[in-house]
């Protein structure tokens, strides 16, 4: 064997190895929290309130904070988020105000989630005076995934062939017509990931919530109360030492939400390809 | 009819304009709360004194901003290189069926919250270092780790995109030329995807230095500075989530202040990752 051919071999089972070696992290870390968390997760633990700090009982409260505030923060930022990508595709692609709109997408992206949890704490928590709330928590997660949104429903609407837009428009279709009837429907698929793929940074996020819903114990009655969600539950949970078997429970329960909502954006991807 | 389009036209540059606002907002708002505080004590002492004892009105984060460097660095030596051979992996060798499986691995891995990852890090590689090296295991190493997992999706997929955008025409002249797959791999495509790599890095950093929750959880935050990656230490975001909760007055002020000071950290690399991924375009 030549050298050359050596050489070749030896790098390609060196990088065989580092991406067979990033899926296995993934799989160890999921195996690990699954099989110590699993036999801690009863319909008791996803159906009761929490007690003792956390100590016993379960997460039901935290689940209804977690899916109120990400409820609050999609409804917020889909519509938004959406219509920015609408305007930056189907009405003007360039020019000064589209690339400040661009550059500011991207800011908004890199800006890690405890600058935007200071930031929810002093603008929507005291300077709106929403207070800890799901309202300020949702408002604020509504800034962190709007960037999600418009990057992938751009995405999604610029794969919609021109010849579609035209042949609506030369059937005397406006311009708004053209967009809801036929633009669209082309690219729900897409749309739709990029709020799944949202739907999931909201559940998982903690520094944000933490400073913005507060951590309460109790089931909130509307969007103007505090709450704790589950992120935040393991979090004080494991910080605290309050108890490892709730701590697992509760990382298994947002395991399972993260590989479901990864599977759901995996079967939205798959339906635009078709 | 006219008009009425107009309107929504309206409606959809407000949409658009949203992001812009909502920046113009959140940087107001940070630094209307951390400048008073810093130009009190002034920017270069609040930034090079390493005392920082918020109680006693002692205000220096020099410990933290290193201890947020070394993890960050930390981090980069030991994702980057396993990031990179990912990715060459993917665009270059994998087949399409593996490389779709291992892409939608490395999305999962992408998906999963930074508090479990915390979770993860507290349980299983704490008490793995404590039992194997020397210090309880809170450490720099610890924080490299677990942000080194964190960034690789970031540094994969990057870095795939601009290998992949090399034209197939600089791959096929240096087969052609008689040069090997590896060495094709290594002499022309990851030189001609350097741009999009180096973005990949950058961004890469920009997600360690910003990471909160999974960092505190394993870095013990003590606010001395660490002399051994052995050692506990104290990020910038560390900093803030720690002590929030309990900050009131120039203490809380402080803390806005250590945000203004990643806030800047944070743009500078977002600034550097737009101009290298603009030069992906150039290659062509």
């Amino acid at each position: 064997m030549t050298g050359k051919n050596l050489n070749q071999r030896i790098a390609f089972v060196l990088l065989k190895f580092a991406a067979f070696a990033t899926v296995f992290i993934l799989v160890i870390i999921i195996s690990y929290i699954l099989i110590n968390g699993f036999k801690y997760v009863s319909l008791d633990f996803l159906t009761q309130k929490s007690y003792r700090m956390g100590r016993e009982g379960g997460i039901f409260p935290f689940i209804i904070t977690t899916v109120y505030a990400t409820v609050v923060s999609i409804a917020i930022a889909a519509p938004i988020g959406v219509g920015a990508s609408i305007y930056l595709t189907e009405y003007s692609r360039e020019g000064r105000i589209i690339e400040l709109i661009r550059f500011c997408t991207e800011t908004l992206a890199g800006i890690p989630s405890i600058i935007y949890g200071l930031f929810g704490f002093v603008f929507f928590v005291i300077f709106m005076g929403l207070g800890w709330s799901i309202l300020s928590g949702g408002l604020t997660l509504a800034c962190m995934v709007l960037p999600t949104i418009v990057r992938t429903s751009e995405e999604a609407i610029k794969t919609v062939p021109v010849s579609y837009r035209e042949g609506s428009l030369a059937l005397g279709a406006t311009r708004w017509q053209t967009i809801v009837k036929v633009v669209l429907p082309s690219s729900i698929p897409g749309i739709i990931t990029g709020i799944i793929l949202s739907i999931g940074r909201a559940i998982g996020e903690t520094a944000a919530v933490i400073l913005t819903v507060g951590s309460s114990l109790s089931i909130p009655a509307s969007v103007m109360q505090p709450g704790r969600t589950m992120a935040v539950h393991l979090y004080i949970l494991t910080m605290e030492g309050l108890s490892n078997e709730k701590a697992f429970a509760t990382a298994t329960v947002l395991i399972f939400f993260v590989v479901i909502i990864n599977y759901a954006a995996n079967r939205m991807v798959g339906l635009i390809r078709r | 009819m006219r008009s009425y389009e107009r309107w929504i036209q309206f409606i959809l540059f407000v949409c658009a304009i949203t992001a812009v606002l909502t920046v113009l907002v959140i940087a107001f708002f940070i630094f209307k709360e951390g400048l008073p505080v810093m130009l009190e004590k002034g920017v270069l002492s609040f930034v090079a004194n390493s005392h920082w004892a918020p109680l006693s009105g002692s205000f220096g984060i020099r410990n933290m901003i290193i201890g947020s460097i070394q993890v960050t660095l930390g981090a980069i030596i030991l994702g980057v290189p396993i990031g990179l051979a990912c990715a060459v992996y993917l665009a270059e060798i994998a087949g399409k069926r593996l490389s779709k499986t291992i892409r939608s691995g490395i999305e999962l891995l992408a998906g999963i919250p930074s508090v479990v990852y915390g979770f993860f890090g507290l349980s299983v590689l704490v008490p793995f270092l404590r039992a194997h090296f020397t210090g309880n295991g809170f450490s720099v190493l610890a924080g490299s780790i677990i942000l080194a997992i964190m960034i690789l999706p970031t540094v994969v997929s990057i870095s795939e995109t601009s290998i992949r955008s090399v034209p197939k025409e600089y791959k096929s002249g240096s087969l052609a030329l008689g040069a090997s797959h590896w060495q094709t791999i290594y002499r022309v495509i990851i030189p001609a995807a350097r741009s999009g790599i180096v973005a990949s890095v950058i961004l890469g950093m920009g997600r360690a230095i910003g990471e909160t929750m999974a960092v505190i959880m394993v870095t013990g935050n003590v606010t001395t500075m660490a002399k051994s990656v052995f050692d506990p230490v104290r990020t910038l975001t560390g900093n803030i989530a720690i002590e929030m909760g309990y900050a009131a007055g120039d203490h809380r002020s402080a803390l806005f202040a250590t945000g203004v000071v990643l806030f800047v950290f944070i743009m500078i690399l977002n600034l550097m990752a737009t101009y290298f991924s603009r030069k992906v375009g150039e290659i062509k």
